[in-house]
This record gives C-alpha cells, sequence and structure tokens, in this order.
C-alpha cells in the first residue's frame, strides 16, 4: 500500500468514526447544572436514566445563584435544574435557555432540622430561640434561603434571630454546618434529611413561605443534544416522579 | 446594613484577621523556624513536612476538619463550651485559628532560612563574648534574620488576606464578624452584583501587587544594609 493510500484509509476511517458519533444518538452526553438541593435525587434519577436510554450524563452541583453566573458566561451546561423559577425564566428571556421547554420538576420543602434528637418540637423551637447558631442557605442566592427568611420573618421573630443566623453558600453547605453540629438548628431541604433517620426535625408548613417551586429548563447549548432533551423527558415520567416525590419533594401533577 | 457600610466592614474584618493572624504566626512561627534550623534531630524534616503541608493541601481539606475540629465534635467546641458557646466555627477567634494554620508555612519558612542563612559562626562568637543562649537569640540571632522576618510577616499577611476556601467553609458569612472580602467578592458575584464585585475584586489585585512589590524592595535594601 502505497503512503497516499494509508492516507486515505485513515481518514476514511476517522470520517466513518465522526459521523457514526454524531448519528447514533445513544452515544450522546448531557452536561447537567443542578441545585445543590437536588443533588441525592438527581444522583438516582441519572443513574436509572443512564441505565434505561445508555445515554452519559455529567452533573455539576451548586447554589442555583452560582451556576446561573456561570451560565451567562456560556459555560457548557445542557440542562438547567434550579431551585427556582426565576433563574431558568431569567435565562430564556436572555436567549440562553430554548423558550418552551420550562416546567416545574419538583416543589420543594423547608425542613427545621437538628442532629440532636428532642431539640427539635416544632414552630416552638423557634420561638423560644433558646439556640445559640441557626444555620440557613444565603437568602440571596438560594432559593431556600429566602424561603427561610420568609419563614422567620412570618413568625415574627427574625429581627431577634437575625444576630445568630449563619450563612451556607448553598444548602448543601447549609447542611453540613447542621450535620458537623456547628450549628444545632437549620432550615433545610427535605429532601436532604428525607434518608436521613434520627436527630429531630419539623417539616416547615407551605403557608408560611412562598412556593419553592423549582424549574428546569433546556439551555441553548443543549438544544441539538439528544441525551439533554432525553433527560428533561425522563424527568417528567413516572419513576423519576417517584423518586423525587421520595426524597421529600411535591410532586406537580 | 447599607451597602458602603457593607464593604467596609468586610474590609476592616479582613485586615483584623490578618493583623491578628500575623501576630500570632510571629509569635508561634519563630521558635518553630529556630528549631528546624538548629535542630539536628532526625525527624524535624518531617516537622517541616506538617508546616508545609498546607502549600500542598487544598482549602478544603484545612476547611473541613477545622470545621469538624471546631464544632462540638472537637477540640474547639470543648473551648467554646468555656465561654458559653458550641462552637467556634463561624466566630473570629475560629477564623483566626484556620488562617494560622493555613498561612504557617508563609511565615515559618522564610524566618527559618534566614535563621539558617548566617550559619553557626555568629553564634559561636556571642558564645565565646559570653552571650547566653537567650541574648545571643535576641540580640545576634533576631536582628540577623530580619529579611525573614519581614518577609514572613508580610506573606503571612497577605496570604490571609487572600484566603478563600477556609473562611468559606468555617465562617458562615456573618457580616462584621466572619465575612471577609474574598467571601463578599464571592457573594457579589454570584448574586450579578458586579460593580461591587470589581470594586473589591480590583482593590485586591492592586493590594496583591504592591505588597509583592514593596516586599521585593523591601528585601533587597535590606539584605543590602547587613552586607
Amino acid at each position: 500500500m502505497t503512503g497516499c493510500g494509508r492516507r486515505r484509509l485513515g481518514q476514511t476511517l476517522l470520517a466513518l468514526l465522526l459521523l457514526g458519533a454524531a448519528s447514533v444518538g445513544w452515544a450522546a452526553e448531557a452536561r447537567l447544572a443542578i441545585a445543590a438541593n437536588f443533588t441525592a435525587a438527581a444522583r438516582e434519577i441519572v443513574a436509572a436514566f443512564e441505565a434505561a436510554t445508555g445515554h452519559r450524563v455529567v452533573a455539576s452541583f451548586g447554589s442555583t445563584g452560582a451556576l446561573y453566573t456561570q451560565i451567562t458566561q456560556r459555560a457548557p451546561y445542557h440542562v438547567f435544574l434550579a431551585a427556582d423559577q426565576v433563574r431558568p425564566a431569567l435565562a430564556e428571556r436572555e436567549g440562553l435557555a430554548v423558550p418552551g421547554t420550562r416546567f416545574t420538576y419538583a416543589t420543594g420543602r423547608l425542613v427545621l432540622f437538628s442532629r440532636e434528637p428532642d431539640l427539635v418540637t416544632g414552630e416552638a423551637t423557634l420561638r423560644a430561640g433558646t439556640f445559640t447558631k441557626l444555620a440557613v442557605a444565603n437568602p440571596i442566592t438560594a432559593p431556600y434561603g429566602a424561603a427561610a427568611v420568609e419563614v422567620l420573618r412570618a413568625l415574627g421573630i427574625y429581627q431577634t434571630v437575625e444576630r445568630r443566623l449563619v450563612l451556607g453558600t448553598n444548602i448543601a453547605q447549609t447542611y453540613q454546618f447542621v450535620e458537623t453540629g456547628n450549628a444545632e438548628l437549620g432550615l433545610v431541604a427535605a429532601s436532604q434529611v428525607a434518608e436521613r433517620a434520627g436527630g429531630s426535625r419539623w417539616l416547615v408548613p407551605q403557608s408560611l413561605h412562598s412556593v419553592i417551586a423549582q424549574d428546569a429548563v433546556l439551555l441553548t447549548i443543549g438544544a441539538e443534544n439528544p441525551a439533554a432533551v432525553a433527560f428533561l423527558a425522563f424527568l417528567r415520567s413516572g419513576p423519576a416522579r417517584a423518586v423525587i416525590a421520595r426524597h421529600g419533594y411535591a410532586v406537580a401533577e | 446594613m447599607d451597602d458602603g457600610a457593607e464593604l467596609w466592614a468586610a474590609v476592616r474584618l479582613t485586615v483584623e484577621l490578618a493583623v491578628v493572624t500575623t501576630l500570632v504566626l510571629l509569635v508561634i512561627g519563630t521558635p518553630i523556624a529556630w528549631w528546624l534550623a538548629r535542630s539536628r534531630a532526625a525527624w524535624k524534616e518531617a516537622v517541616a513536612a506538617v508546616v508545609a503541608l498546607p502549600l500542598v493541601l487544598p482549602p478544603t481539606v484545612l476547611g473541613f476538619y477545622a470545621l469538624i475540629l471546631l464544632g462540638p465534635d472537637g477540640p474547639g467546641g470543648w473551648v467554646a463550651g468555656l465561654f458559653g458557646g458550641r462552637s467556634l466555627a463561624f466566630t473570629f477567634e475560629g477564623l483566626v485559628i484556620g488562617s494560622v494554620l493555613y498561612s504557617l508555612p508563609f511565615v515559618v519558612q522564610p524566618i527559618r532560612n534566614a535563621f539558617e542563612s548566617f550559619g553557626p559562626r555568629p553564634l559561636e562568637v556571642a558564645a565565646t563574648l559570653r552571650a547566653g543562649p537567650r541574648d545571643a537569640f535576641w540580640s545576634v540571632a533576631v536582628p540577623l534574620a530580619r529579611p525573614g522576618f519581614v518577609t514572613g510577616a508580610v506573606l503571612g499577611f497577605a496570604h490571609t488576606v487572600g484566603e478563600f476556601g477556609v473562611v468559606l467553609m468555617i465562617g458562615g458569612g456573618i457580616p462584621g464578624e466572619t465575612k471577609v472580602l474574598s467571601v463578599a467578592i464571592y457573594d457579589y458575584v454570584e448574586t450579578l452584583q458586579w460593580t461591587k464585585a470589581h470594586m473589591l475584586a480590583g482593590g485586591m489585585l492592586v493590594f496583591a501587587f504592591a505588597v509583592i512589590l514593596g516586599m521585593l524592595v523591601l528585601e533587597k535594601r535590606l539584605a543590602r544594609r547587613l552586607r
């Protein structure tokens, strides 16, 4: 075989390979930006999705605000699972997301949690104010933090406990403060303690804060990505919704 | 708290933290550096390696351990208990402890190098002139090692100002108490308040440049004077 022929063969093989990768949908990879509170549920759903479809998923977790900042700087995410409705809508308006792909995949619940048994008895625990530190997520960046502040205001105790608040940069760090015992109390996502036995907790009534509707949206970068599109469809499916509900979220009909 | 006040609170807190941390580091770093420079113990390099660990470890590792050590499961919780608290995390004192761990090598290393640079000779001469070990240390070793002290103090101060990961993990973002500059910048970037982020970030840039330049110039001048 001549050198030229060998090169042509190589080029043909390369072309076939590229064509193959592009046409075979199941070989695609979706990159997801996921709000920290959804971590545990997302891992389960991603595993089920990969097993069912053969697509591959790379997930990044962070606060909704941090992820959105990255998305505005053209981070290579295909799908955005936020902890609120504001930022996915903003992404759509800024042309960063595909219009009409936005939907609510979960509704979050807040829980007052302590790793110490018997410490949390209900609303009274917050009202009594005998704690030294109450961990909440940063209300400016994390929707669960904003909801937590709403709860404190609704109970009329925000002024008195303000100086005892410690802020996690996202809800995952907030829970970490509580789990390590550095803060004896925390207003965290119900999803974070759904599978944790022990401690003491009070599921905060939804009447005390605005609904924590968490929206998902397909980002413009992922518009043509079959794995990203398939993942969003999977997120609406029965099995995924069962996982979401089991992790302490309300799931809309 | 209004915006300007919040910016200033972060700046003031950062400077306070850096000053206190540097002083603590000079006090505990000097004997460590002295021992590392003078000792003939076979295991002294193991100690030196421990001191240098923060150079290599990601701040998250230090932050993670600090969070546990400062909390109710660690010694920090016990100490806090003496004062009626439950954890040293989320306190200024906790940040100082984290910063001291984090900046230790930046202070110990230059001082150790300075102590080593003049060798045993000046101290032997001091001994023949009947200077006791303590006298020799203060009136011979310390003045000779002055460039090392300056470098160590400046680096310790600057490195503490630039600290992020550890304070983020143990601070809890309390304005005026644990919300230092780097964390404030992070918050501003996350919340798309880029004007304020630019103000602080630009200030840090100028500060860092000034510190490094100042140190290089000062070091050269001190070295020349000693020669």
